[in-house]
């Protein structure tokens, strides 16, 4: 991972104790709360339903394991003993005290964690690929690149009330494991005809009221122009973003009103003006970040040790290594997905316990490092295959091994209404529910990968509309009821979900999911085609006239 | 259970109470007839027009140092004479969450 | 409502005129756009110098041919929350080389002080006595930036250059 120097601690510490004198002075009554909110968002502190929620910032997604034990201490000294790990690869806190704020954050601080900007109209959290700088084929670590954006961003002078929030992300591989196409900018980093590092850039994707798929506007921007280049992005949109509607503030809907190409011209104009001033990048500068992040020293080890053929016998260890185990950059280790999403269990919910345990693992097993993705489970990015049977045992007795990772029980859910003041409608219970008429390991696979997202309210923050399945959570008539959509896909190929009937009852919604499943059996062409692909070859309509052919 | 934050305008539907967030810890609250808060959802005032709703939340508005985002929540007031959360999202900021807690406390 | 500049408490030497009312003989004033652009040369012709009070929806690009004659241009934040007078004050800065006073004015708070100072602006009309009072203290808030303006200050990835280079230079 990234280590912060004095430079960057500095600045952490700095942040806190501005944010210690704005609580005093909104305690003593200096300052109101319409003067406050926006300064407490802008440190990730959201009034909820019961408390304050209190939102982490955890950088494109990676972890030390002190780190993950300075959050366990959090979850435990000044909340309710557990944390829920977000689809923004954040963690958040359900039920901390404002008062006690300055002193968990200075805490947090004293290892590298902060929560600046993890709300407000401001820039949000670079995410990215939670299996950075292993995944085979990978072009180039895109954390790097996560690294100098985060730093550009944070504090900025000018883009610190921006009309509406705005987000990043940035992928690497082939495959995008960091939805960059649902974000506001979304980039793609790879190499030209010469070899040159760059990105292509996205703009204007987002869900939410009106969900959007981001558009590209360059194809290609060289590294040493990115920052320069989004800047130009940036003042764009903070001087023509509209400030008269929140629903209509997004870059997305400034996108979609000037048209794509007017859009990029705005931006390349104003581009010209800043491409070889003050942001051009070094390359010494970029090596030096580079030089900041820890890579393992990897030994020689071979594919298939003596540990793991022996361990093959065990059917359960093999039910969890052919689900959860990916392959590694490096021969003879692993990245290991760890489930959040027990049968039963809140999905990305980790108690304090369960994160000091996994910690220590980290160490034994990750060289001390941890990654959280945007599907609310976690990661251990560097294991040697010789250790996966030894690890396996130790995270089943934490209740962390459920191999369901990307099968239809690996839901990814917001809080709802269980938690959260904007939300209209409960997620988690149903997605509980689902986990548990699902539990059966041999029927997930049989059904082979499926992501359900479900979402408490329009502002999408469960990523429904991209959901294989999505639910949408809306209230009727004083009663909860869901929409269902299907065919979304979150990825490269990322697209909307198409709704397939009038929203049901809660108590309905897992007799409709179970009935979509058997449709999809029943439909597909061959065992290994994708729920996502039948339904892009059938469309909906199959789908709904079985489904709602009794309702 | 349509976001209060979204209430406009402010059209009771029958008792109804003002509820809101303790500024210090997020507790959640009711306004008393006696100008105070109270966690006890026993304690609050109960309105019964529009204009005693708009009148109340005013009043409790009023309060930015002990309070924040104080709103209006309908309540059901049984035979015995108890008060009772008019609504799902009330009986939640009551009781807590529905789903049992990673940790038990 | 205090003014403060060069960190401190200051008289307000731009009495602003509103539109409509009659222009004094002589002496600065603080005028809206609207206003200003009526007629530019009369205003510059007086004794005194001028001020012009630009909105913060609309673009700088029409002031920029008297930005040289200007002694104010005061940018407005109908909100704290609106954060388009950063972008004109950065432009006016460091694109338009504007030298002048810019002031900031609407709801000029304590926690944004540092913002400002680093979008360029040298003059704030402060929304409460208690925020002008301490801006001095408010604005040491900060030591380590991350990202280039027209301040030049330097950022913390140049700073961490010139640590390496002093470092390997044995210093």
């Amino acid at each position: 991972m990234y280590a912060y120097d004095e430079i960057d601690r500095t600045l952490v510490n700095e942040r806190v104790a501005e944010f210690r004198d704005q609580v005093r002075r909104r305690l003593s009554g200096e300052l109101t709360e319409d003067e406050f909110k926006m300064l407490r968002l802008q440190n990730g502190v959201y009034l909820q339903l019961h408390a304050y929620m209190f939102r982490v910032a955890i950088p494109y997604g990676t972890l030390s394991s002190k780190q993950l034990r300075r959050l366990a201490h959090v979850a435990r000294r000044y909340d309710r003993g557990y944390g829920h790990f977000t689809t923004r690869q954040n963690i958040q806190f359900n039920w901390i005290k404002l008062a006690e704020l300055p002193d968990a954050l200075a805490d947090l601080a004293e290892v590298g964690i902060h929560s600046m900007q993890t709300s407000g109209n401001n820039t949000r959290n670079v995410t990215s690929d939670q299996w950075a700088g292993v995944a085979p084929g990978e072009v180039e670590d895109p954390r790097i690149w996560s690294e100098i954006l985060r730093q550009y961003t944070t504090l900025h002078p000018e883009f610190s009330f921006l009309p509406r929030k705005f987000k990043f992300a940035i992928t690497a591989s082939a495959h995008d494991r960091a939805a960059i196409k649902i974000h506001d900018i979304g980039l793609r980093l790879h190499k030209n005809d010469q070899g040159e590092t760059g990105f292509e850039v996205q703009v204007g994707g987002g869900l939410g009221r009106t969900p959007f798929i981001g558009k590209t506007i360059k194809p290609f921007v060289h590294g040493r122009d990115l920052l320069s280049y989004v800047e130009a992005i940036m003042r764009v949109y903070n001087q023509y973003g509209r400030r008269d509607n929140i629903y209509k503030a997004r870059i997305k809907i400034l996108v979609h009103e000037l048209g794509v190409e007017k859009f990029a011209q705005e931006v390349e104009e104003e581009w010209q003006q800043t491409r070889d001033g003050a942001l051009k990048l070094d390359e010494e500068v970029v090596e030096d970040i580079r030089s900041r992040f820890f890579y393992p020293a990897y030994e020689k080890l071979p594919h298939m040790p003596d540990e793991l053929r022996k361990a093959a016998q065990d059917p359960k260890f093999e039910a969890w290594r052919t689900n959860s185990v990916f392959p590694h950059k490096a021969q003879g280790y692993a990245i290991v997905t760890v489930s959040l999403k027990p049968v039963g269990g809140p999905p990305g919910d980790a108690t304090a316990d369960q994160m000091d345990a996994l910690a220590d693992l980290a160490d034994r097993y990750s060289f001390g490092e941890i990654r959280v993705g945007h599907e609310q489970n976690l990661a251990l990015p560097h294991v040697a295959r010789r250790d996966l049977p030894e690890l396996w045992k130790a995270l089943d007795k934490l209740g962390l091994a459920t191999p369901n990772v990307n099968l239809i029980s690996d839901i990814i859910a917001c809080p709802g209404l269980d938690y959260c003041s904007l939300a209209n409608a409960r997620s988690i219970p149903i997605a509980q529910e689902l986990t548990r008429r699902f539990a059966n390991h041999e029927t997930a696979n049989l059904i082979g990968r499926l992501h359900i997202n479900i979402s408490g309210c329009i502002n999408a923050c469960g990523h429904h509309h991209v959901g294989h399945i999505g639910i949408l959570g809306v209230e009727k008539n004083g009663e909860e009821v869901y929409q269902i959509t299907i065919g979304g896909r979150a990825d490269e190929q990322a697209e909307l979900g198409t709704l397939i009937g009038p929203a049901v009852k809660f108590d309905e919604v897992a007799d409709v999911i179970e009935d979509v499943v058997e449709a999809y059996l029943a439909l597909r062409s061959r065992p290994d085609e994708l729920f996502v692909d039948t339904v892009k070859r059938l469309g909906v309509e199959p789908f709904r006239e079985r489904v709602y052919a009794t309702r | 259970m349509t976001s209060p934050l979204e209430q406009k305008k402010i059209r009771i539907v029958g008792p109804s109470v003002v509820t809101a967030n303790r500024t210090w810890d997020g507790a959640v609250i009711y306004r008393t007839a006696g100008q105070d808060w109270s966690a006890d959802l026993a304690d609050a005032a109960i309105v019964r027009t529009n204009d005693d709703a708009r009148a109340l939340l005013a009043e409790s508005a009023a309060d930015d140092l002990g309070a924040v985002g104080a709103y209006i929540a309908p309540v059901e007031i049984t035979d015995g004479g108890k008060i009772e959360p008019g609504n799902l999202r009330e009986q939640i900021r009551r009781s807590g969450v529905t789903i049992g807690l990673p940790v038990q406390v | 409502m205090p003014l403060v500049k060069g960190r401190k408490i200051t008289d307000d030497l731009y009495p602003h005129v509103a539109d409509g009312a009659e222009l004094p003989a002589e002496g600065n004033v603080l005028v809206s756009a609207a206003h200003f652009l009526e007629n530019p040369e009369a205003l510059f012709a007086r004794q005194g110098k001028v001020g012009v009070i630009w909105p913060n929806n609309r673009d700088v690009d029409d002031l920029v041919p008297y930005l040289e004659r200007l002694a104010v241009v005061a940018l407005v934040f109908p909100t704290f929350r609106d954060g388009r007078a950063y972008s004109q004050a950065r432009l006016l800065r460091e694109r338009y080389l504007y030298r002048g006073e810019l002031r900031a004015t609407g709801q000029v708070l304590r926690d944004q002080f540092v913002f400002m100072l680093r979008a360029g602006f040298d003059a704030f009309e402060v929304t409460k006595e208690s925020d002008a009072e301490a801006f001095a203290q408010t604005v040491q808030r900060y030591s380590v930036f991350y990202q280039p303006t027209g301040d030049g200050r330097i950022t913390a990835l140049h700073r961490r250059m010139q640590l390496r280079h002093s470092e390997s230079a044995g210093l």
